[in-house]
């Protein structure tokens, strides 16, 4: 079973806690003057997100998750279960609703994601950071109005709701951010 | 004058106005001790006898080719036995301001070569001390508001319970509960108390202030005076400001049995932790036969001291260059 020690510990590096796997977001060494070095880190769960503290003992050694990070294109869903192909082999994996998350409302088919695969398992997948889609239900646009800031909700063919500026029409192909889940611009037709 | 960029690693990784800082700061220093009749001294930094500490790790360096006699020695992590040589010979009050060495991982906060001052007063117990470090402190860095709490006050307000009287179990249970992984280690009361400690107040604030922590646990007494008690404690205590650890004092143990024993503690627990056998300098042990004249010593990080009070993010920031990045070597995380 391949392991870290704490010297080995920096930002991106994946480890098993309490079986679940989680990926170091902040090393910090502290030593109390006459004392023992300790090295604290930040780590965010790999499934949950959920970011904990930990503090280890100089010197101590964790368990090495096998995680890797993988492009895979998002090909369709049966409802339960996701399904991705990678481009360059063809291989096929499904991820599942927990691991999905709130991916799912940005995908349509096609995206190219980023999928974390655990034991080649993924457990959790991330929409690419700008995607295009489709009004699919808006109130009717202000004419003419371009300047005044305000906003109306917007379904997207997806499923995903966003704010929009109030000229844009159903129907409108929409450039969004899925990182904050905003509007970016219109977008051209292919 | 320009920092240090990826570009250009030739420069310094300190600001112009740093620079300035660092040295005003060093006379600040220099000003205090002469206002205070405390004699500088400067002890050689290169001696043939390294430091029994557990905690710290020694440089050992050689002299080169072709030169005889042939040095080998120990790049002093502080100046510590040097100092009690000469206040065991009558030097009265001394302070010394300069480099020491220590071997440790690269971090925010330490650096391997580091400006340490160091400072005996004879007569003075551990609460005359603070207010003494406390008075230094104000000089460098104005506007600091301090406090002092007991050890075990502090301990018992963040985890209710004693450090003194808790049992191993309750004390690995507390450890559990604050994230705290000690593997082997996991019956080590003096670890789990320092990863407590540690856990409590070595983190970055810029916004906090001066705090005292004094009456240690008896496992951390290094060379301290034990008061009896109930319940005893060590006589030792820590500055901590903006959770950086600034400096560490104590009131010396001067009878030389009780050294002997303490050393001989410190020997068994190297063993334990499987650290490499390191001789307690003979001409140390002489002048404590000799007699150490009642005291109280405190070693007091400058390049820290440097931190608090300026946008330092990183201990580099306050320094020419960084010795771990002249050797390419960068901070973990």
């Amino acid at each position: 079973m391949a392991s870290y020690s704490t010297n080995q510990f920096k930002q991106g590096l994946k480890i098993i806690l309490d079986g679940d796997p989680f990926t170091i977001v902040d090393n910090d060494i502290v030593k109390p003057g006459k004392g023992q070095a300790f090295n604290r880190i930040k780590v965010r769960n790999l499934k949950s997100g959920r970011v904990i503290e930990k503090t280890y003992k100089s010197g101590e050694s964790v368990e090495a998750a096998d995680v890797v990070e993988t492009d895979m294109e998002y090909s369709y869903s049966d409802g339960d279960s996701w399904t991705f192909m990678n481009t360059e082999t063809f291989e096929q994996m499904t991820a599942s609703a927990a691991a999905m998350g709130d991916t799912v409302k940005w995908l349509k088919g096609q995206e190219s994601c980023t999928v974390t695969l655990w034991n080649d398992e993924p457990i959790s997948v991330v929409a690419p950071n700008f995607v295009t889609l489709r009004i699919t239900e808006t109130d009717p646009g202000v004419r003419g109005d371009t300047a005044s800031g305000g906003t109306k909700p917007a379904v997207l063919e997806s499923g995903a709701v966003v704010k929009v500026p109030l000229f844009v029409e159903q129907g409108e192909l929409l450039k969004i951010d899925t990182r904050t889940g905003e509007y970016v611009s219109r977008a051209k037709e292919d | 004058m320009l920092k240090k960029t990826e570009q250009q690693s030739w420069r310094p990784s300190a600001t112009h106005s740093a620079l300035c800082r660092r040295a005003q700061c060093l006379r600040q220093i220099r000003n205090y001790f002469f206002a205070e009749g405390v004699l500088e001294v400067d002890t050689p930094l290169l001696m043939p006898w390294g430091s029994t500490d557990p905690s710290l790790s020694n440089f050992f360096v050689e002299s080169g080719d072709g030169v005889e006699p042939k040095l080998r020695g120990y790049l002093q992590t502080s100046p510590e036995f040097a100092m009690k040589r000469l206040l065991a010979a009558g030097s009265g009050d001394i302070y010394q301001l300069g480099r020491a060495f220590r071997a440790e991982q690269p971090s925010r906060h330490h650096l391997p070569e580091f400006v340490l001052l160091e400072w005996y007063r004879l007569g003075y117990n551990d609460h005359r001390l603070m207010d003494d470090v406390q008075a230094l402190v104000a000089c460098v860095v104005p506007g600091l508001s301090f406090t002092r709490r007991r050890y075990a006050d502090v301990f018992f307000e963040a985890f209710n319970i004693d450090p003194h009287e808790a049992s191993l179990a309750a004390l690995m249970s507390c450890a559990t509960n604050a994230g705290i992984e000690l593997g082997q280690s996991a019956s080590d009361r003096s670890l789990i108390l320092e990863a407590l400690f540690s856990s409590l107040f070595l983190r970055p604030d810029r916004a906090g202030d001066a705090l005292f922590v004094y009456d240690f646990p008896v496992e951390q007494a290094a060379y301290a005076r034990i008061a009896a008690g109930p319940p005893a404690v060590a006589q030792r205590f820590e500055l901590i400001v903006g959770g950086l650890e600034i400096a560490n004092g104590y009131f010396e143990v001067v009878e030389y049995t009780e050294q002997m024993d303490r050393h001989n503690e410190e020997k068994s627990r190297r063993d334990r932790l499987g650290l490499p056998f390191v001789e307690l300098d003979p001409r140390f042990i002489e002048a404590m036969q000799a007699g150490l004249p009642d005291c109280s010593g405190v070693a007091l990080g400058v390049d820290r001291l440097l931190m608090l009070g300026s946008m330092a993010e990183s201990i580099q920031d306050t320094t020419s260059f960084n010795p771990y990045e002249e050797y390419g070597i960068g901070r973990n995380g």
